[in-house]
């Protein structure tokens, strides 16, 4: 199910301003694919690109292909709505619904979607969140609130909604940024399990966090205040942390800047 | 460094004098909700009786006691009714416009303005405008439902207002969490935004109940008056309860005015008891149950 992305030339607005000039990559199938770099260099907006949530906010427009699996993703005649539903997304901050219980949180996408049966419903539910690693902790209380769960868990509860729906994608927007460091571990580690099946793409602010968990990492930066961020160097996460290219990413790894 | 202050004896003085002033506020503030449920319920509970609660006044002459307000409290309940059927779902249609399809374009920005000069008309103006458009012009009948009409004016702009603030209050992570999964924008309002906003919604409306409930002036023009129970608010003169009271009250005999107080108890119960019903509607979706 796992599906490879080609992004070729892509640019992206916010209104007139640009926030990111030609980017160019290739995300390799059943890998995790980590995005560093400092704030405000557009890596959360090249991701919002990738399954076409950043035209969700107003007057944000792109240029440029997407293609999954060779499919253009912005050709005219996709809908966005099915996009999503194959790229999954999580995001910095837990957010499970308020309204929903932990069962329904986790069977919003299927349910929100169209009719399913109670019994596939059930099966899908127990397995996503046995995928997220969240099974144990709730399985006695699917019917309490998802909001009551402790921070970890509602990101752990986000990540079982995203694969609820089986997307071939998923992309995660600093994850584990709100996060103690055990939240964090239980997080690292569902990541290396998911990627058996999932193409993973990651924005991390957590150099030794990219360096763990991720095969390639791309380093976004940009020139200075207001000017658009671009891709410096992309590698082999080994190769990356070890013996960068560019001086610009050996500066930003080691801490140096300027 | 700087050492560690503390608090002037002036800054105490200061303090406990604005916080007195804020409790006087608040207590005069008390004063006239007090004294006016006082008056109502202690003037009130006279003729708060069966008789006054299932008979109208029809036959009832000008000195008798007895006679009660059925046939108007029917009439307020259907209107009522009515009003709300006709300007909830238009104002939250407006409102779900304005917060997630509008985004400040040239016509939300008109619509705002529009609902604000609403809700500045004047009740009677409103009434004027259905007693000359509805009954006049088109030459419908005096009727519950014109009288309905006048208050879903009144109300519709409440209603846009409180629903777009509870809306808006919405946090957009949860649009956006619901879009990621492949979710519709309409599905994603109907699903997850409205649910996440129902209590707060359903306070605002209760709140545009209570008000138009009470208003006499629309329904002077549009409902006329009639001492007579009428169930079809479609047809023919109907009564309401503040008409009810603003026709006892008027009336030179003690056994009317008696009848104008019950009539505003009653009025005040019914609003009371329709909030305690939203209430409990908003307690059982409420999403923190069971935590």
């Amino acid at each position: 199910m796992s599906k490879q992305i080609q992004v070729s030339g892509l640019h992206a607005y916010y209104g007139s301003h640009k926030a990111i000039e030609d980017v160019s990559m290739t995300i390799e199938p059943r890998s995790i694919t980590a995005f560093i770099g400092p704030s405000g260099c557009g890596k959360s907006t090249f991701l919002r690109t990738l399954n076409r949530m950043h035209e969700v906010i107003p007057g944000a427009r792109v240029e440029g292909k997407v293609l999954l699996d060779g499919e253009d993703l912005y050709a005219p005649s996709v809908e966005p709505v099915s996009v999503r539903r194959s790229i999954g997304m999580v995001f910095q901050r837990p957010n499970p619904f308020p309204t929903m219980s932990i069962y329904e949180n986790v069977a919003a996408g299927l349910r929100l979607n169209g009719r399913v049966s109670k019994s596939e419903l059930d099966g899908v539910v127990e397995e996503s969140l046995k995928g997220a690693n969240l099974w144990n902790e709730v399985k006695d209380r699917l019917n309490k609130p998802g909001a009551g769960l402790s921070g970890g868990q509602q990101q752990r509860l986000c990540i079982a909604r995203a694969i609820a729906v089986r997307p071939q994608v998923l992309l995660m927007d600093e994850p584990c940024s709100a996060l103690d460091p055990i939240s964090t571990l239980a997080i690292e580690d569902l990541m290396a399990k998911l990627k058996d099946e999932y193409t993973i793409v990651i924005v991390t602010h957590n150099m030794q966090q990219a360096a763990r968990v991720s095969d390639r990492t791309a380093f976004f930066n940009l020139a200075g205040q207001g000017e658009p961020g671009k891709v410096i160097e992309m590698d082999e996460t080994s190769r990356m942390f070890t013996n960068p290219s560019q001086k610009a990413t050996e500066d930003y790894i080691t801490g140096r800047f300027g | 460094m700087t050492t560690i202050q503390h608090i002037s004896t002036s800054r105490r003085i200061k303090d406990r004098v604005v916080q007195g002033l804020v409790y006087l506020a608040f207590a005069l503030a008390v004063v006239p909700l007090v004294s006016v449920l006082w008056l109502v319920i202690s003037n009130g509970l006279a003729r708060f009786d069966l008789e006054f609660l299932t008979h109208s006044m029809r036959n009832i002459g000008a000195r008798d006691a007895g006679g009660g307000a059925y046939h108007a409290i029917v009439g307020t309940l259907e209107q009522v009714l009515l009003a709300s059927l006709i300007s909830v779902p238009i104002g939250l249609l407006t409102a779900i416009y304005l917060v997630e399809y509008g985004r400040g374009g040239r016509l939300s920005r008109a619509i705002s303005f529009f609902v604000d000069v609403m809700t500045g008309v004047p009740s009677v103006v409103s009434g004027l405008f259905i007693l000359a458009f509805w009954i006049l012009f088109l030459g419908m009948p005096f009727s519950g439902f014109a009288g309905a009409l006048a208050l879903s004016i009144l109300m519709m702009p409440t209603v846009v207002r409180s629903a777009e603030e509870m809306l808006r209050l919405v946090p957009n992570d949860l649009r956006e969490a619901s879009y990621a999964l492949g979710v519709s924008k309409w599905r994603t309002i109907m699903k997850v935004v409205l649910p996440t906003a129902f209590t707060g919604i359903v306070t605002g409306v209760m709140l545009a109940v209570a008000r138009v409930a009470g208003e006499t002036a629309p329904l002077l023009l549009t409902v006329f008056f009639t001492d007579s129970i009428n169930n079809d608010p479609f047809s023919g003169p109907q009564m309401g309860l503040p008409l009810f009271v603003f026709d006892q009250a008027g009336r030179p005999n003690d056994t009317a005015i008696d009848r104008a107080w019950t009539g505003a108890l009653t009025l005040i119960l019914i609003v009371m008891l329709l909030n305690l019903v939203a209430r409990l509607i908003a307690w059982w979706r409420a999403p923190a149950r069971g935590r």
